[in-house]
């Protein structure tokens, strides 16, 4: 479980996040949702420690992260994997090396141990006989499952990914977040997914925050985010004809 | 001058928190292993060129025969190991490997490869620029021998080949009132070049925001700064040690 207390941050006087507050559970898909430029980057960036938030802090299982020493912090590193937008995958680096390659900094493993380890995770992303392919030869939807092979490998109690699906077609957008939530439960990960993707949020998202304009206006499940009453979320939900169609005739 | 700061606070933080001795050795011989494939070709290009060349318009301008003929290679001698070789050899060493320092660094900024560096614990400045600097450190004084080398032998070349020195005198020009204090100061030169363009161009490239349009403008930058930084060292160190 992952707890944020109060995490504001602002840029340059520009303030992008607000007192932003809640829980993310255990075994779960959590979503941080809002529409492009609202701070659901800045905010998952400040949970994992790629920014220090101006105030506030965020707990990883009751150990607060923000302010812990090193030790600590390279402690709750271990147990962080992290996809990010574009994948991220070292250009540098082929398939096989881009998956090991947390082993190798975080962990003495042998390498015939290594290697199993890596092969198993990309096999249960569904990649099999891509081990010597560079990163840059393979297509989007192949990236961002190697990052999730890659962000798994070291056997995580948090996930964090940014964007999972944004580049990719519909199909192969519903399967990657189909594979975190599976690999959320299988492993019992707290899994934390930035996504302004409505059939994501309807799809994977058990638990839901929606962020507007740096403010953490509503909390709840995909179950009841079609009957919030908040116009602001109302206006995300119901984007397309389709879904203001829908409001009218069945959901409310 | 507050960039300057900023390229401060950036060197301080390579020597931080670094990884094991190991996983250094093994960045650093990969980016010798780099930086060595990349520039020699150049390298040999320009310098046998600028030695050849150099003796031919020495040549050009010695009309009176009061003047000996292996004053030739001696101004190419100089001439090379004063200037040619550390110093126009920086210039291209800075717009070969510095900007593709930076480039690489800037890619892999947008692309937040260095935030999944940083998401594993990983000090990615130290991990990925000291390897860097310091396989310019080790790599760039060979490569200004080397080149010293063929510009010396473009010359000899060129000036026998079409008669403008017969070789005899060729070398005895190239070991004529030689200081060996200038090979010293050369050196010296090789050392703070490299690292100067090494961490000037890893700065630009490390600090790219935005997307493939700034990667570019970093790349330029880095070149640009780091020519500029190269003259400016360049006069400072002929000041203090001539
Ligand atoms: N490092 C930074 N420096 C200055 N401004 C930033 C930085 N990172 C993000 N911002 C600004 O914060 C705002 C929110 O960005 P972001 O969290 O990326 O939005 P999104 O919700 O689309 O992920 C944007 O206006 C962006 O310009
Ligand atoms: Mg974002």
């Amino acid at each position: 479980m992952i707890k944020i207390k109060n995490i504001s941050k602002s840029f340059n006087d520009k303030s992008i996040l607000r007192n932003i507050s809640g829980e993310f559970d255990k075994g779960k898909t959590n979503l941080i949702i809002g529409s492009s430029g609202t701070g659901k980057s800045v905010l998952l960036k400040c949970i994992v420690g790629l920014l220090h938030p101006d105030t506030g802090f965020a707990f990883y299982d009751l150990r607060n992260f923000t302010d812990a020493d090193k030790e600590v912090k390279s402690e709750i590193r271990r147990e962080i994997g992290m996809l990010f937008q574009g994948g991220a995958l070292f250009d540098s680096k082929n398939v096989e090396q881009n998956v090991m390659f947390p082993l190798d900094i975080l962990t003495k493993m042998p390498q015939d141990e290594k290697l199993d380890r890596v092969n198993f995770c990309l096999k249960r992303v569904g990649l099999e006989n891509v081990n010597t392919k560079m990163a840059s030869e393979i297509s989007g939807g192949m990236k961002k499952r190697v990052g999730i092979a890659r962000a798994i490998v070291n056997n995580p109690n948090y996930l964090f990914c940014d964007e999972p699906n944004s580049g990719l077609d519909p199909q192969t957008s519903i399967l990657i977040d189909e594979l975190i939530q599976e690999i959320t439960h299988e492993f019992n990960i707290t899994t934390i997914v930035v996504t302004h993707d409505m059939n994501s949020v309807l799809g994977m998202g058990e638990k839901i925050m929606f962020l507007y304009k740096g403010d953490k206006l509503w909390e709840g499940s995909n179950e009841d985010i079609t009957h919030s009453g908040i116009k602001e979320l109302d206006d995300f939900v119901f984007i397309n004809k389709v879904m203001k169609n829908l409001k009218g005739n069945k959901l409310v | 001058m507050k960039e300057f700061g900023r390229y401060m606070l950036f060197l301080e933080s390579l020597v931080v928190r670094r990884e094991t001795f190991i996983t250094y050795y093994r960045l650093v011989v990969d980016e010798c292993m780099q930086i060595g494939v990349k520039s020699i070709s150049l390298f040999v290009l320009v310098s046998t060129f600028i030695g050849a060349v150099t003796t031919v318009q020495t040549a050009y301008n010695l009309v009176t025969p009061l003047v000996p003929r292996y004053i030739i290679s001696q101004v190419v001698r100089e001439m090379t190991v004063l200037e040619l070789a550390p110093t126009i050899m920086a210039i291209i060493f800075a717009g070969k490997i510095g900007s593709s320092m930076a480039g690489g660094l800037g890619t892999m900024r947008i692309t937040e490869q260095i935030d999944a560096l940083e998401v594993m614990g990983i000090n990615s400045s130290s991990y990925l620029v000291l390897p860097k600097i310091i396989a310019c450190i080790l790599m760039y004084p060979g490569l200004v021998i080397f080149s010293g080398i063929c510009s010396i032998v473009g010359g000899f070349i060129v000036g026998t080949l079409t008669d403008i020195i017969t070789p005899t005198d060729y070398v005895l020009g190239l070991r004529s009132n030689f200081n060996d204090y200038s090979i010293t100061f050369a050196m010296i030169k090789s050392f703070v070049f490299a690292f100067l363009i090494a961490s000037i161009s890893c700065f630009k490239g490390y600090y790219t925001k935005g997307g493939a349009l700034e990667v570019g403008i970093a790349s330029t930058e880095a070149v640009t700064s780091s020519v500029i930084a190269v003259l400016l060292a360049d006069y400072f160190l002929a000041n203090l040690l001539l």
